[in-house]
């Protein structure tokens, strides 16, 4: 029985039980804060520095102090010959990697902390910043990439006229263009957006065409004995044809919008969550900085998962097997 | 093959077959096709002719099907009818008139049903309406009656992934009949359909074409399909695709399956599969074989499946 259960789990392309399926998904969160946690709380785990509870005899330790453990068995070992009070102290990790629970703590503290600073902002309305960044950068890129992506992949003449070109521009990388950015568009918003439009609007055109260009031939053949012609065959064949596809594509591409963010929030003046985070790395608050790249984490994901979910609402006639 | 009783020739036609022929013969020509040739160039950038001088004429209400081997040029003439591919050479004239391009004139059905996903059962049929510049109104009534007639009134909301392959096929026919089309082009129809649900589509497609002023072609390579639904067929040799023959099917009309065995439907199946498959030379033969060798030990312990 066993066996042949495990041998379910590995069934090629075979859809596991809901049971299985939900706890395995849920392990794959849970399995990395396990390791997290086992190399956070288990003493003998790497814990590579000692935390210094009790100085001794040794001039230079402080209390709470991390010192390395070499060092600090070191001057142990030399002061155990004397009769002078021995230090004391616990295995540490280094200050870069702080526990879930600090990190979990740090995630409600990071919004409750005032800034240090009167001009500084507050974490969520960097957060804020963020959202708009890339809000505008994706959203201007697809206004002008999706339908040109579907008139090239529709028509040879426009993808002859862009995709050379285009597939040329998009080995440029995006953050190349950041001085230039800054130089026409100002330090603030503006040239943020533009790196994030540069580096989505290149590779949307080309998904996109390629999207358009895997429309079934034979639905336009059909459309076109039913009498449609070309304005109709692009509005009324190819856009519904492909819009499920379209959207998958959406998501992914906003998705590579979010790694473009980091870089283009560093250029003019750094704003935003990358702000936060290199603040934050600066007075050395590490459990703050993984708090907010988690954070950056979880609203990927819990976009991705509205728009997954909308997309079946706006879809119906996708199959239970094509959706994603 | 034991031929039990001696079959009579294809060509021998009863009185009201003859007479059948002779008026349909009179009735006006709906379809005719002169001297199409259609070269294709492949990638290699030779040249292989997929047709080559092809003629004939279809007329009024007649039901013509298409037969002939793999690979003959059968699909390549449908789509030059209709429109989807341009002749290297010939003419094909509709009521007379030259056809360049697709249009609703001709309606086509395609084996692999070819419905627009994305709409429900009514949107496409009503789809050709409004591309005919019907208000959504007329469209969606018209497109009831149409549904109303293949049979699927029930699923009229339905999307097509929700349908059996029987039931989207006949929402095809639906569709394309739904303009009204001159001519019905099918490109094997039903070839994907099992023997039962093709039967029943071969009657539906009977009775539509009975009730509707509508000339049909229509592809297949099955050979009783083509007899039972045909008046008659043309038959295509491949390499280059030529007309074989043209065949006055001898069976008289109203078919009904009944028919299958009778001698008129016995000769003009001998003659097509003479035609399709000829008696080969030994030689040919032998090219074709399978050079099968025993593979179960001698001692296995079912020793001949016999
Ligand atoms: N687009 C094309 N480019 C090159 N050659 C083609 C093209 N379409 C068809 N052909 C060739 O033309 C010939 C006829 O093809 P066609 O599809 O019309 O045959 P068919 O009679 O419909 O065959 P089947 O019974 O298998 O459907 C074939 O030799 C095929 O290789
Ligand atoms: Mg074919």
């Amino acid at each position: 029985m066993s066996t042949t259960s495990t041998m379910q789990w590995f069934a090629v392309r075979k859809d596991l039980r809901p049971r299985p399926r939900f706890i395995i998904s849920v392990m794959s969160f849970v399995l990395p804060i396990l390791l997290w946690s086992l190399f956070s709380y288990v003493p003998w785990l790497w814990h590579p520095k000692v935390e210094i509870s009790d100085p001794g005899a040794v001039s230079y330790f402080k209390q709470g102090m991390l010192v390395d453990k070499d060092l600090f068995y070191q001057e142990l070992t030399k002061l155990e010959d004397s009769a002078m009070a021995l230090p004391q102290g616990k295995p540490a990790n280094p200050i870069y990697l702080p526990a879930p629970h600090e990190v979990a703590v740090a995630f409600y503290t990071a919004f409750t902390t005032e800034p240090k600073r009167r001009s500084e902002k507050w974490l969520h309305e960097s957060l804020w910043d963020s959202i708009q960044v890339i809000f505008w950068g994706f959203f201007l890129s697809s206004l002008i990439g999706v339908p040109l992506g579907i008139m090239a992949g529709t028509y040879d003449f426009f993808s002859r006229l862009f995709e050379p070109f285009i597939e040329f521009f998009r080995y440029l990388p995006a953050p190349a263009f950041g001085a230039l950015a800054v130089a026409i568009l100002g330090i603030h918003h503006a040239p943020k957006i533009a790196i994030i439009f540069i580096g989505t609007f290149f590779q949307q055109v080309l998904v996109v065409s390629n999207t358009a260009r895997k429309l079934d031939p034979s639905l336009l053949e059909a459309a076109q004995t039913l009498g449609a012609k070309n304005k109709s065959l692009l509005f009324k064949v190819v856009v519904p044809g492909i819009l499920p596809d379209l959207y998958r594509d959406m998501r992914i591409l906003l998705g590579w919008a979010w790694t473009y963010l980091i870089v283009a929030e560093l250029i003019g003046t750094s704003s935003g969550i990358t702000w936060f985070i290199t603040q934050q790395a600066r007075y050395k608050n590490f459990d703050n900085v993984f708090a907010a790249i988690m954070m950056i984490g979880i609203i990927g994901i819990t976009t991705d998962l509205i728009l997954a979910w909308l997309g079946r609402r706006f879809f119906p006639w996708q199959q239970q097997s094509a959706r994603a | 093959m034991t031929q039990l009783l001696e079959l009579p020739s294809y060509l021998e036609q009863d009185d009201a077959v003859r007479d059948r022929f002779t008026r349909l013969k009179q009735r006006p020509v709906t379809l005719e096709v002169k001297g199409l040739c259609k070269d294709f160039e492949t990638p290699a950038s030779e040249t292989v002719t997929a047709l080559k001088d092809i003629n004939f004429k279809t007329h009024k209400r007649e039901f013509v099907c298409v037969i002939g081997p793999s690979g003959c040029g059968k699909s390549t003439l449908i789509r030059i009818l209709a429109g989807l591919e341009i002749p290297t050479s010939g003419q094909v004239l509709l009521d007379g008139k030259e056809v360049k391009g697709p249009g609703q004139d001709r309606g086509m059905v395609f084996q692999g049903y070819t419905l627009f996903p994305w709409l429900t059962v009514k949107r496409n049929v009503m789809f050709g309406l409004q591309q005919a510049g019907h208000s959504n109104e007329v469209a969606e009534e018209d497109a009831r009656q149409w549904i109303d007639l293949v049979g699927l009134t029930q699923f009229v909301d339905s999307y097509p992934h929700q349908l059996s392959g029987g039931m989207k096929q006949r929402v095809a026919i639906a569709r394309a009949l739904a303009n009204q089309p001159r001519v019905l082009l099918m490109d094997e129809p039903f070839g994907a359909l099992d023997a039962q649900t093709r039967s029943k589509m071969q009657s539906y497609l009977m009775e539509i074409w009975q009730n509707i002023d509508i000339t049909i072609l229509f592809i297949t390579h099955d050979l009783d399909e083509a007899i039972y639904l045909a008046d008659r067929i043309l038959v295509l040799k491949a390499h280059p695709g030529e007309v074989q023959e043209l065949i006055e099917v001898p069976v008289p009309q109203p078919r009904s399956p009944e028919q299958l065995l009778s001698p008129e439907f016995l000769a003009t199946k001998k003659r097509l599969e003479d035609l399709i498959h000829p008696p080969e030379e030994g030689d040919v033969i032998d090219s074709d074989k399978m050079n099968m060798v025993r593979m179960v030990p001698v001692n296995h312990e079912v020793e001949s499946v016999f």
